[in-house]
């Protein structure tokens, strides 16, 4: 404030690198590839695509910032996604009252997990595998098909939902007209990331997590309920996925055991990508979006770049997040030689 | 009766612990359940060889790769405090180098093209080589280890996918087989053998090298290791490279074991068990500490509840569900509040039988 030297904390340098990242991708794939770049479609695809992704990305950056990790969410989505198909296809649910069912998985979870985490102070990483495990195995038991429900009538309407933005649109080589459209996912995934955004900043619970993130000790002696803490992150986490499980569902119409398979893991690259350190304490909500944008965008670049063999995509979005890494070590280990 | 509360303290916060006592429930379990599960026969087998056989020989067997990965796991852990998730990505590297070069250009093949051991040493190199790559995100730019090694996690089925060319291969010389069967002559499956070959050179290793020592001190606290004169960035390095060697023999004994090889879904999960065995022995995850032994056993422990689970007439896709409580329970009983309220509730059971050993004396 009375300072005039304006000093940039960690939290904000690496959100400035992950955005200025992926905007510098996405402007060399519009020149150079162009495509569905230069089309909102090809944004519009994305978010189609990730949001639900940007979802559980955005519960494993409250806990990770918390200086936990949660690797179950995948699990939680496929569980979700199989209890709601099952529950519309066996039981003519309503797909509205399916939100009941993903919520309520989803705060199970998190109330367990972050029990078990919090109060009994288990390492969250086995907790939560095992959170995987049990969940992907009950997704399998309850049943091991790939069910497929956007053939029934009441579900139709809420897939095929489509938000369409006028103007927006091109005319694609046939010279016909296509609509630029968003998902009902897409909305409710930008809430939340704007929601958690001014949790994490301005509420006390937001602040909580970045003190017990950034060292327990001294938070236990700031007053903060360290444990509590703690447990809310996993709830919030696990109740994100459980929302995630519902748009996944809603954007893909299946539930089957190998939905978001890996999904546990692009969300803490996201993460990472977007500035989330995994000791705790530092990351910011929008940088996690970008991460999951760039994530994205690679992987597309890669695509039309004309390295189809199916080996590329994991290769490169790991070169990147390697790349990523070292830059974040550099970078911090450069500003902590600076203070010292 | 004092010394008997202290005796119990000491075994309930034994390291060994949990491995042991999840050991006893699961025999406890299957005496109940079918005693007939422990039968083990001396037989001929349908190639021919004269072999044991029975679930526990199959136990030990099947359990040799998930060991192998606990012994490097164990030392990854202990030195950096965090876990490496790239294992089972690397074994894919590692099996499909092995499956390549002796298969040449085949992908149904019986000959060899190139020498066992020359595949071997590649497989070796290679995997040492993924281990190095680790080992310097970790101990140089200082990269917290889950996230790290997340990067080989990410590309390393692709790059095996890359040496394979994504196809599926099936070799099936049978000196091939003999690693991951049984080789002639010996009715003992040689997985066991490997193993316990591998078990003899750790602890040889850590008895006469101060390996052992260093990698504790570096993982309880890595400044006063390096005031102390020791190079945490080499040991650190040094557990990576170990974890890397003992991935290449868990990725020989599997592949060797199928005689196929499919890089999306060869030994797909394994770094949870990993990790889980770790876990399981009673290492702290945090680093510092370790006990190679317990963690070995608890990767057995493993396998065991697979077995067990599987006689019990548990689906193969429903098992990770069972294991998940299984883990949880396990965890929960060997978590310090537990192991509080234990120890407290045989001293409110216990105070009376206290004073009278007093009198006594």
């Amino acid at each position: 404030m009375g300072k005039s030297k304006k000093t940039l904390t960690d939290t904000a340098l690496l959100l400035t690198i992950t955005i200025l990242t992926f905007v510098v991708m996405y402007a060399c794939a519009m020149i150079f590839l162009g495509q569905s770049f230069l089309t909102f479609n090809g944004f519009f695809d994305m978010l189609n695509n990730k949001s639900t992704l940007l979802i559980v990305s955005c519960g494993l950056s409250i806990v990770m910032i918390s200086g936990g990790i949660d690797i179950s969410v995948g699990g939680v989505i496929a569980l979700v996604g199989m209890c709601c198909a099952i529950y519309l296809k066996d039981f003519g649910g309503n797909p509205y009252t399916a939100i009941l069912i993903a919520l309520g998985i989803g705060i199970a979870f998190g109330i367990v997990q972050g029990f078990i985490v919090a109060y009994l102070g288990i390492q969250p990483f086995i907790v939560t595998l095992a959170g995987m495990f049990f969940a992907r195995g009950m997704t399998t038991i309850i049943s091991s098909d790939h069910l497929n429900v956007s053939d029934v009538e009441s579900f139709k309407k809420i897939f095929e939902a489509k938000i369409i933005i006028p103007g927006l649109g091109f005319v694609n080589n046939n010279g016909v007209y296509v609509d630029a459209f968003l998902k009902i996912g897409v909305v409710v995934s930008l809430l939340i990331v704007v929601l958690l955004f001014f949790m994490l900043k301005y509420t006390k619970v937001g602040r909580n997590l970045y003190a017990v993130g950034g060292n327990a000790q001294s938070a236990l002696m700031l007053g903060i309920n360290v444990t509590r803490t703690r447990f809310y992150s996993h709830l919030m986490c696990s109740t994100l996925a459980g929302i995630a499980g519902y748009i996944y569902f809603i954007t893909f119409g299946s539930g089957s055991g190998d939905n978001a398979l890996g999904y546990e893991m692009d969300a803490i690259a996201s993460s990472i990508i977007g500035g989330t350190l995994l000791t705790g304490g530092v990351g910011n909500i929008f940088g996690t979006m970008f991460g999951v944008f760039s994530l994205h965008t690679i992987q597309t670049i890669v695509a039309s770049a004309g390295l189809g063999d199916p080996w590329w995509t994991g290769i490169t979005r790991a070169s990147m997040l390697c790349l990523f890494l070292v830059i974040q070590s550099v970078i911090l280990a450069v500003r902590k030689h600076a203070k010292a | 009766m004092k010394s008997a509360k202290a005796t119990l303290l000491k075994i309930v916060s034994n390291q060994m612990f949990i491995p042991i006592v999840a050991i006893l429930i699961l025999t406890i379990v299957n005496l109940i359940g079918d005693p007939s599960f422990f039968a083990i026969s001396y037989g001929e087998n349908s190639e021919g060889a004269w072999l044991f056989s029975g679930n526990p020989v199959n136990i030990i067997d099947n359990g040799t790769s998930l060991a192998m990965l606990a012994i490097g796991m164990t030392l990854v852990t202990a030195a950096s405090g965090g876990q490496d998730i790239s294992v089972g990505a690397a074994m894919a590297i590692a099996a499909g180098v092995i499956i390549k070069m002796v298969s040449g250009e085949l992908t149904v093949s019986s000959d060899y093209a190139s020498p066992l051991i020359v595949a071997l040493l590649v497989a070796l190199l290679a995997s040492m080589l993924c281990g190095l790559f680790n080992g310097v995100l970790v101990s140089f730019l200082k990269i917290q280890p889950m996230v790290a090694t997340l990067v080989l996690y990410t590309a390393g089925r692709s790059i095996a996918g890359w040496i394979t060319g994504n196809l599926s291969y099936k070799f099936s010389a049978p000196s091939f087989k003999a690693f991951g069967h049984t080789l002639p002559g010996i009715p003992i499956p040689t997985p066991i053998i490997i193993s316990v070959v591998c078990f003899i050179l750790i602890a040889l290793v850590l008895k006469f090298t101060t390996l052992g020592l260093y990698v504790q001190s570096v993982g309880i606290n890595e400044n006063s290791a390096r005031l102390n004169g020791l190079n945490p960035i080499a040991i650190k390095l040094a557990s990576y490279v170990i974890l890397g060697v003992c991935v290449c023999v868990a990725g020989f004994v599997t592949v060797t074991r199928t005689g196929t090889f499919i890089s999306s879904t060869f030994a797909k999960d394994i770094e949870m068990d990993a990790i889980l065995a770790v876990a399981l022995g009673g290492n702290a995850l945090s680093g510092g500490k370790f006990n190679i032994a317990s963690s070995v056993i608890g990767a057995y422990v493993i396998q065991y509840l697979k077995t067990t689970l599987n006689a019990f007439g548990v689906e193969a896709v429903a098992l990770p569900a069972y294991k998940a409580l299984v883990i949880i329970a396990l965890v929960i009983i060997s978590s310090p509040s537990a192991r509080e309220w234990f120890v407290n509730k045989w001293r409110m059971i216990m105070p009376k039988s206290k004073n009278t050993a007093k009198e006594v004396a």
